[in-house]
C-alpha cells in the first residue's frame, strides 16, 4: 500500500455526541486515508459504536452531535438533513452490522437486498444491475452466486449473511466502508474469512472503519489502533505499536485480558491478586479442603475420576422428520480438581453435551456417570440427592434467574432455603451465608437487593457462580460462562473461576467456542465437530501439536496478538 | 435497509431508556372514578341517603334537577340513588365473573400447558369449538339452559370469557417452561411442583393481572348487557343494564332514565380499561 498524500476518505475533529444530558462521546478526532482500515477499539459503553453511527447520520433521533470537523470524502456532513443523508448512505459510506440476521429482510431474496442500493441510487437498468449483484456476491466469496441470490437470509448460514451484507454495503463502491462489530457473532474459522474479505476489500482502496471490542481480532488487519474509553480516545497508534507496547492503562488492562497463549494460572485482569490463603473466604471452603484434595503432588498421586462420558449420543428430530446427530459416540474422564474445555463451533454439539451431562436431557445411547454413580441412567428422583454437587453456570446469566427475584432471594433459594422470606424476616444466619457467598464471587453486600436485570454482565454472571456454589458442588459445567462478557469483565470471572477452583478443589466442565479461553483455562480439552470428538488430550500438547486436521485449522483461525 | 434496520433499533432503545411515564391526567381521572366506585360500591349510603328501591309517585318522570341530580323514574324513584346502589352489583358482576374466568382459564390452561400432548390436543380442541360461538352467544346458551337470574348471568359472563384466558394462560405457560430458568431450577436438584409453584405459575400469572382488570370492564358491560336483555337482574333491582332496559321504554320523554345508567357503565369499563392499561406498562418499565 503506498500511501504518497493521502487523501482523507474520512476526517473527524472533536466529535461531541450526548444523549440528553449525557455526553457519550466527549470530543474524538481522527482520520482514515484511502486504503487504510483504522479499527476503534472499546468495551461495552464506550462509546465506539455511537462514534460509527454518528459517521452515518444515525446517532439517533434524540442525540446531539457537533463537531469541529467531520468530513466525508472532503466535504463537510454536520447537520445534514436526514434526506442529505439518506443520499449519502451507502454511496459515500456503507454500514456493515453485527448481526445479519436482523439486518437482512426475512422476506425478500438477498439478492435483491443488494440491488436495492443500485436501484435508488444508480441509472442502471434491471439487467445490468442484475449482472452487478452477481458480480458483487463473487467479489465477497459467496460461492455459486448465481443459486445464492434466490435465497432468503434465513436459508445462508452465518458467514453466507455477513459476506452477502457486505456486499450490499459495498455495492456502490464506497469511498468509506463502516463495520460495526462484523464477526462477533461468527464462528472462528468464518470470522477468519470475513476478515481476509475486509483487508482484501482495503486492499483495493477502500477506507474501513473497523468497530471491535476484541483486540485480537481487530490486530489482524488494522493498520492502525485507536482504543476508546468513557467517551475519549485514550491511545492512537499503529497496530503493533498500539498492542505490543501500549502506554495507557487501559490499554494495558485490555491487552493483559486477553487469555490465548497464557498459560495456566496466569492473572489475566491487572487490577487483582490472586486470593491469598487467610483471606475470610477461605475459613468456608478449608471444610470442603478436607474432603477434596488440594496438594498439587497428591492430586497426581490420587486423582480420580469425578465425571465420565462413556459413548454418549443424542439426535433430535428435524422438521422435515429426519433425524440430525447432535452429539455422536463421546466419551471423556472429568478428573477430581482439573478443567476439561470442549471447544467447538456452533452446531458442533457443545451444548447438547453440556444438557446431556447435567442429565436435563436423556441421551440415546451411552450415559454418564458421577462420583462413579449412574447419572443419566437414574430417575430424577435419586439423581435429585446428587444433584447439589454437580453446579452449573449458563452463558445467558440473565435468563437463568427468575425475573421476579431479587439476589437475595435467588441466593436463598439455591441455598435451599425458602425464598419467599423478605429482608426484614430472612434470619440472621442465613444473612451471613448469602454475605459469604457474595464476598466469595467478589461482590458487594448491596446487590442483594438488587435484581438481575440492574446488574451489569459481570455481576449477573459471578451471582450466576455464587449460585452454583450455594449447594458446596465439587463439579461445575460451565457452559460459554464467559461469551457474553467485554474482554476485561470475561479476565475478572475466569480468574475468578480459577480461584475458586485451587481453594475448593472444583473439577470443572469448560465449554466454550472461543479456543483462547479453553486453551488459557483448561488441563486437558476436546475437540467437538459435527457431535464428535476429533481430539482429546493434554491442553498443552493439543495446543503444541494438534493431531486432527480440523484442530488444525481451529487453531490457525484463532485470532492472536502479533508476537 | 440496514440503515432503517438501526435507526429502528436505536428508536426501541431510546423508547426502552425513557423513564416511565409519570401520572397522566387519564391515570389520575380513572383513578378518582375508581375510588368512587368503590365508595359507591361499599357504602352507597355515605353517598346517596335515599333508598333506591323507594316509591314516590308524584314527583315520577322529573328530570335533572337540584333535588334529583339524575331525574327521576316512572315510579318516582331518584335515579342518583339508584345509580350509586347499583355499583355493588356491577362490580360484584364484573369481578366474579372474571375471578370464574380467569379460574377456569387457569386450570384448563395449566391443564394443557403441563399435561402432555393428550391432553393439550383435547383441551385445544374443546377451546377452538367455544372459540367458535360469540362469547355472548355463548353466555345466551347457559342461561337458556339455567334460567335468567343476577348469578346465572355471572356464571355464563365467566363462562363466556374462559377461553380466551386459557387460550392465554397455556401460551405464557408453555414459554415460560422452557425458559432457561426453569432449567436451573432443575439442576438445583428441585422437584416438578416446587418449580411449577415457585417459577411457572408465578411468571405465567402476573401478566395475567392486567388482563383481568381489562376483563373486569368488558365483564360488567356483559352483565349489564344481559340484564338489559331481562336475563339477568329483575327490572325494580337497581342494575345498571336493568335500569337501562327500563328506562328504554321512555327513552323519547325521559332521556336521563337510560343515559345516567348508561353513562355509569360506559365510565367504569374505560375506568377498568384505563388503569389496566396503565398497571400494564409499568409493570413493562419495571
Amino acid at each position: 500500500m503506498t500511501m504518497t498524500e493521502p487523501a482523507a476518505a474520512l476526517t473527524v475533529h472533536n466529535l461531541r455526541v450526548g444523549f440528553g444530558a449525557d455526553p457519550v462521546v466527549r470530543g474524538v478526532s481522527f482520520e482514515i486515508a484511502r486504503g487504510e482500515c483504522l479499527a476503534i477499539v472499546g468495551e461495552s459503553g464506550s462509546g465506539k459504536s455511537v462514534t460509527a453511527r454518528s459517521l452515518l447520520g444515525l446517532a439517533g433521533a434524540n442525540a446531539r452531535v457537533g463537531a469541529d470537523q467531520l468530513e466525508l470524502g472532503g466535504q463537510t456532513v454536520l447537520g445534514l438533513t436526514d434526506r442529505a443523508w439518506r443520499a449519502r448512505r451507502g454511496k459515500d459510506v456503507g454500514l456493515v452490522l453485527q448481526d445479519a440476521l436482523v439486518s437482512l429482510d426475512p422476506l425478500r431474496p438477498i439478492g435483491r437486498e443488494i440491488a436495492d442500493s443500485l436501484r435508488l441510487h444508480t441509472t442502471l437498468g434491471a439487467a445490468a444491475r442484475a449482472r452487478r449483484v452477481l458480480e458483487l456476491l463473487d467479489a465477497v466469496g459467496l460461492p455459486e452466486p448465481a443459486t445464492q441470490v434466490q435465497k432468503l437470509s434465513g436459508q445462508l448460514s452465518g458467514g453466507e449473511r455477513q459476506r452477502a451484507l457486505i456486499a450490499a454495503a459495498i455495492a456502490l463502491d464506497p469511498p468509506l466502508l463502516i463495520a460495526d462489530e462484523p464477526t462477533t457473532a461468527l464462528d472462528v474459522t468464518v470470522q477468519a474469512q470475513i476478515l481476509a474479505l475486509l483487508e482484501h476489500i482495503t486492499r483495493a482502496g477502500t477506507a474501513v472503519l473497523l468497530i471491535s471490542h476484541d483486540l485480537a481480532v481487530v490486530s489482524r488487519i488494522a493498520h492502525r489502533v485507536a482504543v476508546m474509553h468513557d467517551g475519549r480516545m485514550i491511545e492512537t497508534g499503529r497496530t503493533e505499536q498500539v498492542l505490543g507496547a501500549p502506554r495507557h492503562e487501559q490499554t494495558q488492562r485490555m491487552v493483559a485480558a486477553i487469555p490465548a497463549d497464557k498459560p495456566r494460572g496466569t492473572r489475566l485482569s491487572l487490577s487483582t491478586r490472586p486470593r491469598d490463603a487467610a483471606s475470610p473466604v477461605s475459613a468456608d471452603s478449608t471444610v470442603l479442603a478436607n474432603s477434596t484434595v488440594l496438594d498439587d503432588s497428591t492430586v497426581s498421586a490420587a486423582s480420580t475420576v469425578v465425571l465420565e462420558a462413556i459413548g454418549l449420543s443424542k439426535s433430535y428430530r428435524r422438521p422435515d422428520g429426519s433425524r440430525h446427530l447432535a452429539v455422536d459416540d463421546v466419551s471423556f474422564a472429568l478428573q477430581r480438581g482439573s478443567t476439561l474445555g470442549i471447544v467447538g463451533e456452533s452446531g458442533s454439539g457443545k451444548t447438547t453435551t453440556a444438557r446431556l451431562l447435567l442429565a436435563l436431557l436423556p441421551p440415546d445411547r451411552g450415559a454418564v456417570r458421577v462420583f462413579g454413580e449412574p447419572w443419566s441412567a437414574a430417575s430424577e428422583k435419586t439423581r435429585r440427592g446428587l444433584r447439589p454437587g454437580v453446579g452449573a453456570i449458563y452463558q445467558d446469566a440473565l435468563g437463568s434467574f427468575d425475573p421476579r427475584w431479587n439476589v437475595a432471594e435467588i441466593l436463598t433459594d439455591a441455598l435451599g432455603l425458602s425464598p419467599g422470606l423478605r429482608q426484614r424476616r430472612r434470619a440472621p444466619q442465613t444473612t451471613a451465608r448469602l454475605l459469604t457467598l457474595l464476598d466469595e464471587v467478589g461482590l458487594a453486600a448491596a446487590v442483594l437487593t438488587r435484581r438481575p436485570l440492574e446488574l451489569s454482565g459481570g455481576q449477573r454472571q459471578r451471582v450466576g457462580i455464587a449460585r452454583a456454589l450455594a449447594g458446596r458442588p465439587e463439579i461445575l459445567i460451565c457452559d460459554e460462562p464467559v461469551s457474553s462478557l467485554d474482554v476485561s469483565v470475561q479476565a475478572q470471572v475466569l480468574d475468578l473461576l480459577d480461584d475458586l477452583q485451587r481453594e475448593r478443589g472444583l473439577s470443572l466442565i469448560f465449554i466454550s467456542h472461543d479456543l483462547g479461553v479453553v486453551q488459557h483455562v483448561s488441563d486437558e480439552i476436546a475437540v467437538m465437530r459435527a457431535g464428535r470428538v476429533v481430539e482429546s488430550g493434554p491442553a498443552a500438547r493439543v495446543f503444541a501439536a494438534p493431531q486432527h486436521p480440523y484442530s488444525v485449522q481451529l487453531l490457525a483461525a484463532v485470532p492472536r496478538l502479533p508476537a | 435497509m440496514s440503515d432503517l434496520e438501526v435507526q429502528a433499533e436505536l428508536a426501541t432503545q431510546a423508547a426502552r431508556s425513557g423513564q416511565p411515564r409519570r401520572l397522566g391526567l387519564a391515570e389520575a381521572t380513572a383513578g378518582l372514578l375508581a375510588v368512587f366506585l368503590l365508595v359507591a360500591a361499599v357504602t352507597p349510603q355515605l353517598l346517596a341517603l335515599g333508598d333506591p328501591l323507594g316509591i314516590d309517585p308524584l314527583s315520577a318522570f322529573m328530570p335533572p334537577t337540584g333535588a334529583h341530580v339524575f331525574g327521576t323514574d316512572e315510579s318516582g324513584r331518584d335515579i342518583f340513588t339508584r345509580v350509586v346502589h347499583g355499583t355493588q352489583y356491577s362490580l360484584v358482576i364484573g369481578a366474579a365473573a372474571t375471578a370464574i374466568g380467569l379460574g377456569l382459564g387457569i386450570v384448563l390452561g395449566t391443564l394443557a400447558g403441563m399435561l402432555g400432548r393428550v391432553v393439550d390436543f383435547t383441551v385445544n380442541r374443546f377451546l377452538e369449538v367455544l372459540f367458535a360461538f360469540p362469547g355472548l352467544l355463548l353466555a345466551l346458551l347457559f342461561i337458556v339452559i339455567f334460567g335468567p337470574g343476577v348469578a346465572t348471568a355471572t356464571i355464563a359472563v365467566g363462562l363466556s370469557t374462559a377461553p380466551g384466558y386459557a387460550r392465554i394462560i397455556r401460551a405464557q405457560l408453555i414459554t415460560v417452561r422452557s425458559a432457561a430458568f426453569v432449567e436451573a431450577a432443575t439442576v438445583l436438584g428441585r422437584t416438578r411442583w416446587q418449580i411449577l409453584l415457585r417459577h411457572i405459575l408465578p411468571n405465567t400469572l402476573a401478566p395475567l393481572l392486567v388482563l383481568a382488570t381489562l376483563g373486569i370492564g368488558q365483564a360488567i358491560v356483559w352483565a349489564a348487557t344481559l340484564s338489559y336483555l331481562g336475563l339477568g337482574a329483575e327490572p325494580p333491582t337497581a342494575e345498571w343494564g336493568a335500569m337501562l332496559s327500563a328506562g328504554r321504554t321512555y327513552i323519547t320523554s325521559a332521556w336521563w332514565m337510560s343515559f345516567f345508567p348508561g353513562l355509569f357503565i360506559v365510565l367504569t369499563a374505560v375506568t377498568a380499561t384505563v388503569l389496566g392499561r396503565s398497571i400494564d406498562r409499568r409493570m413493562r418499565h419495571a
